[in-house]
């Protein structure tokens, strides 16, 4: 399956959807690991025993 | 399970790890479809050649950039008016998510309009409204950082997210109020879209995938926050228990 021709002004067009692609990989890629080491950080705390009032009785607390 | 059942963070996280899998899937397929379409299937258009392909992603990155203030905007409201548990958790989440969106909105308008108007900007009531909007949510963003405690910082960022809604009829209205270079609106107008079908259905499939996008990107984002102030209300209870003696539990109210 080829391309289609983009034309004189290929060179806008990809630029326009590697401005976008490189915007979504970035944002996926920054929650995707702000996720990570929020929980690394969580469970660190739980491990010295740090935790919510009831946090092991109910699972509905309130953060 | 209830609807009502979500406003409960826990049971939220439950919902949303059985959720973003699916909605993953939903707009890969979405995004394949439409591209698909916009490349393949869609003509060129008679005055502006293959640039029209800029179209089926600067579009959908537009009408996100005011989606998601909307619903930041809805938010505040939930913050102010309710105090909802969730709400100001979905207004910080989505503030990132929605300046990216107007940041790709720019730029490809920038890289479409180089070519079809002879200039990467102007300063026109469209053009400048949407950057108004990119600096919003800069500015909310930043506001967000300055004020440690969530619940002050909410109330503040929900007052300030309600009076720029203001500029969303400004960004829509815009090319109808005053002269500018960009072209008024073809799909979202009385008396139907001024688009050819052949276009049309490749930009409705890439618009549904990016608001797809969205949606999965502020769940996750939620998710993250969720566990932010769990992580706020762990250390401010080490904190207060300074002499609790190692391996011994502490046990804390929660904030």
């Amino acid at each position: 399956m080829m391309l289609p021709s983009l034309g004189p002004h290929a060179g806008f067009i990809l630029a326009a959807y590697a401005v976008f692609l490189v915007a979504v990989i970035g944002v996926v890629v920054w929650i995707v690991l702000d996720g990570r080491q929020l929980s690394r950080q969580l469970a660190e705390l739980e491990a010295r025993g740090i935790r919510r009032r009831g946090s092991d009785k109910k699972p509905d607390a309130v953060p | 399970m209830p609807l009502i059942d979500l406003a409960n963070p826990t049971r939220f996280l439950g919902f949303v790890g059985r959720l973003v899998p699916w909605l993953t899937a939903v707009t890969i397929v979405l995004f394949a479809v439409g591209l698909y379409g916009a490349f393949f299937l869609a003509p060129d258009d008679y005055q502006q050649g293959a640039t029209v392909k800029i179209m089926f992603i600067h579009v959908p990155c537009a009408w996100l950039s005011m989606f998601v203030y909307a619903t930041m905007a809805a938010s505040s409201l939930g913050t102010l008016v309710w105090r909802h548990p969730l709400a100001d958790v979905s207004m910080k989440a989505a503030a990132p998510i929605g300046a990216v969106f107007t940041f790709v909105c720019l730029a490809t308008g920038s890289l479409w309009g180089k070519p079809m108007w002879g200039t990467w900007w102007v300063w026109d009531a469209r053009l400048t409204s949407v950057l108004v909007l990119f600096i919003m949510y800069l500015g909310l963003i930043a506001l967000w950082q300055t004020i440690e405690d969530p619940i002050r910082g909410a109330k503040a960022v929900a007052v300030l997210t309600l009076v720029g809604a203001i500029n969303l009829p400004i960004i829509k209205f815009s090319v109808d109020w005053w002269n500018t270079l960009h072209q008024p609106a073809a799909v979202f107008r009385l008396g139907g879209p001024t688009i050819d079908i052949s276009m049309l259905w490749p930009l409705l499939v890439t618009a549904l995938a990016a608001t797809c996008l969205f949606v999965t990107l502020q769940l996750l984002a939620m998710k993250n926050e969720i566990k932010r102030r769990r992580l706020r209300t762990l250390r401010l209870i080490e904190a207060s228990r300074p002499h609790a003696v190692a391996g011994t539990p502490v046990v804390g109210a929660a904030s």
